[in-house]
């Protein structure tokens, strides 16, 4: 699954490489019109196409079959009786799930970078605000993206999480955990429902442009941070209270 | 908080109950494992075996009831009690693309209580005990039935253990293995280890176990130490004489029941009615002449049919 991740930088240089053609600015993702320029806006690009759908998708597989995936095969009756406590399990399938997510994330940045400066020049990086700044910079910056989209993907992971003690099939709980998910940025992008706007899961997913101004605008990161929090919280406890009076029957 | 003194029964429960909607998959049973015995746990099809299992593990609530297993309250002290149990239940489950050895790795690793110094040696020792030493690094998903189920026993023994819950495990084994099994199961139990075992083939129970417990559509109809099982058996009788009449007319002066076909006389003997040997010294003074004097006791088979009904149509 790592490996489709890194197909997404990859697939998108190469298209740029190939076409040729000065891209616009406006045209196709953002972003995309400095990636001939400067190869470390890959990474950039990258992120911004594989947030919306990509990534949640492979979270939710990943979530979705914590629990689920064990049930199915009737493994999670011999971990129970090992004996692992049903709370640590939880916490030791969501901490996998997390771990997965810094794993793509990473996966995402690093073939960015590396096939950016392979394909494309390097340099001094122009900001959404006009400054420029200096390659180590902005590795920070990126960096920073890094950590925002992971935190992004926490929540979902906990929304999975939840989901996977509902069944014992897990394809079940990962298309479920798709489907809240899209339901989620549909959601988001219709003006009639903007009073529950704030309180959606990918509210704050794009939030990280936010990242490429100077001075350092940090305020989504935090209250994406918050936001994340609060539903891993709510679908962690939610997680629990199902998952530790659910009969294993499986 | 040390126990000195060993609970007179690894597994006991009372009123145990566990309701699906409305049907009751076991229904308020008192089942009485004494520690150190081997104990055979009958029933056909869908009579709950399973489900008691489930409950006496933690894996499914218990509706209503008590049990204790090895002297712990189910479910508040099963943390303690379960390192000390090993078990397999509902067949064996595994990771299909990790090999035998890894998958017990997985388990023992997931057991807090497990010394992960001596995994290695513990996990090959299990292995070789139910002969999978071979096959251990074949992947799981490669192994046959009886392969799977040998490597879930190795699993129920990777700690040593006090009390083993073992539901169905010659299922898919070849003679050999089946025989294993029996062996493994009479050195486990010589070392004392309790043993609950949950099988359908009648003739391995009845050769492995001392004590019994029947169960039909989720309650249980007999249980109890092997030889009270059997004291408290009818006899059938069946003598060949040429002289039906008298010897009929002998038998209902003594109360017994008894019926002729041709010269054959075949008759019912109630526990503790009277012993086969005063019937043939009765027969012998009254100069009946017996041809032929047999006594069967019914065999395990009879008396579970007996117990749980004739019927193949699984109970709802
Ligand atoms: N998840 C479930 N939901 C509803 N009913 C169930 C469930 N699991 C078991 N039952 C019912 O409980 C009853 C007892 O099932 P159980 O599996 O304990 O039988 P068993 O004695 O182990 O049978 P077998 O010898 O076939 O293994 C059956 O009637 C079954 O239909
Ligand atoms: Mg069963």
């Amino acid at each position: 699954m790592l490996a489709t991740i890194s197909l997404i930088p990859i697939a998108l240089s190469i298209a740029v490489k190939l076409s040729g053609a000065t891209v616009l600015p406006g045209q196709g993702p953002p972003f995309l019109d400095r990636v001939s320029h400067n190869g470390l806006f890959v990474a950039f690009t990258a992120m911004v196409v594989a947030t919306p759908l990509f990534l949640p998708l492979t979270i939710a597989v990943v979530a979705g079959d914590t629990i689920a995936g064990e049930a199915s095969t009737g493994t999670l009756r011999y971990l129970l009786i090992a004996p692992v406590n049903r709370a640590r399990l939880l916490v030791v399938k969501f901490v996998g799930a997390a771990a997965f997510s810094i794993a793509a994330v990473v996966t995402l940045l690093v073939t960015g970078i590396v096939i950016g400066s392979i394909l494309f020049p390097v340099g001094p990086v122009t900001l959404l605000s006009g400054n420029v700044i200096s390659i180590p910079a902005t590795l920070i910056r990126i960096l920073l993206i890094g950590v925002y989209v992971t935190i992004s993907l926490l929540g979902l992971s906990a929304l999975g999480l939840f989901l996977s003690t509902l069944t014992v099939i897990p394809v079940g709980a990962m298309a479920a955990t798709v489907i809240v998910s899209t339901v989620m940025q549909i959601l988001g992008s219709l003006p009639q429902v903007a009073v529950i706007h704030p309180y959606l899961l990918s509210y704050y997913w794009l939030g990280f442009a936010d990242v490429l101004r100077n001075p350092l605008s940090l305020s989504s990161l935090w209250s994406n941070s918050l936001l994340q929090l609060s539903y891993i919280v709510i679908f962690g406890a939610l997680s629990y209270s199902r998952f530790t009076s659910k009969d294993i029957l499986s | 908080m040390t126990q000195t003194l060993e609970p007179q029964y690894a597994i006991s429960t009372s009123d145990l109950t566990k309701t699906f909607g409305s049907q009751r998959a076991v229904d308020a049973i008192d089942l009485r494992v004494p520690t150190g015995s081997v104990f055979g746990f009958l029933g056909p099809n869908g009579s709950g075996k399973t489900t008691t299992i489930r409950m006496l593990l933690g894996l499914a609530t218990i509706s209503s009831g008590e049990a204790t297993l090895l002297g712990h309250p189910v479910p508040s002290g099963l943390g303690a009690a379960l390192p000390k149990v090993g078990a397999l239940v509902e067949g064996p489950a595994f990771y299909p693309y990790l090999s035998g050895r890894d998958n017990l790795f997985r388990f023992d690793s997931a057991n807090r209580d497990a010394d992960s110094k001596t995994r290695a040696v513990r996990v090959d020792a299990a292995l070789a005990r139910v002969g999978l030493t071979q096959a251990a690094g074949k992947k799981v998903h490669a192994y046959s039935l009886g392969m799977k189920q040998r490597l879930g026993i190795a699993n129920a023994l990777l700690q040593p253990r006090d009390l083993l819950v073992l539901d169905e495990p010659t299922n898919g084994l070849d003679p050999q293995g089946t025989r294993e099994v029996r062996n493994l199961i009479r050195s486990l139990a010589s070392e004392g280890i309790t043993i609950f075992i949950s099988s359908h083939l009648l003739a391995e129970i009845e050769q492995i176990c001392t004590h019994l417990a029947v169960m039909s559509r989720g309650k249980i109809v007999a249980q109890g130490s092997v030889e009270d099982l059997s004291a408290s058996q009818t006899l059938k009788l069946t003598l060949v004489t040429s002289q039906t009449d008298a010897a009929l007319e002998l038998l209902s002066a003594a109360g017994i029941d008894a019926v002729a076909d041709g010269n054959e006389v075949s008759a019912v003997l109630l526990p503790n009615q009277i012993e086969p040997e005063r019937i043939v010294e009765m027969l012998v003074l009254a100069k009946v002449g017996v041809r032929s004097f047999t006594v069967q006791a019914p065999t395990l088979e009879d008396r579970f049919v007996l117990l749980t009904g004739e019927g193949f149509e699984v109970a709802q």
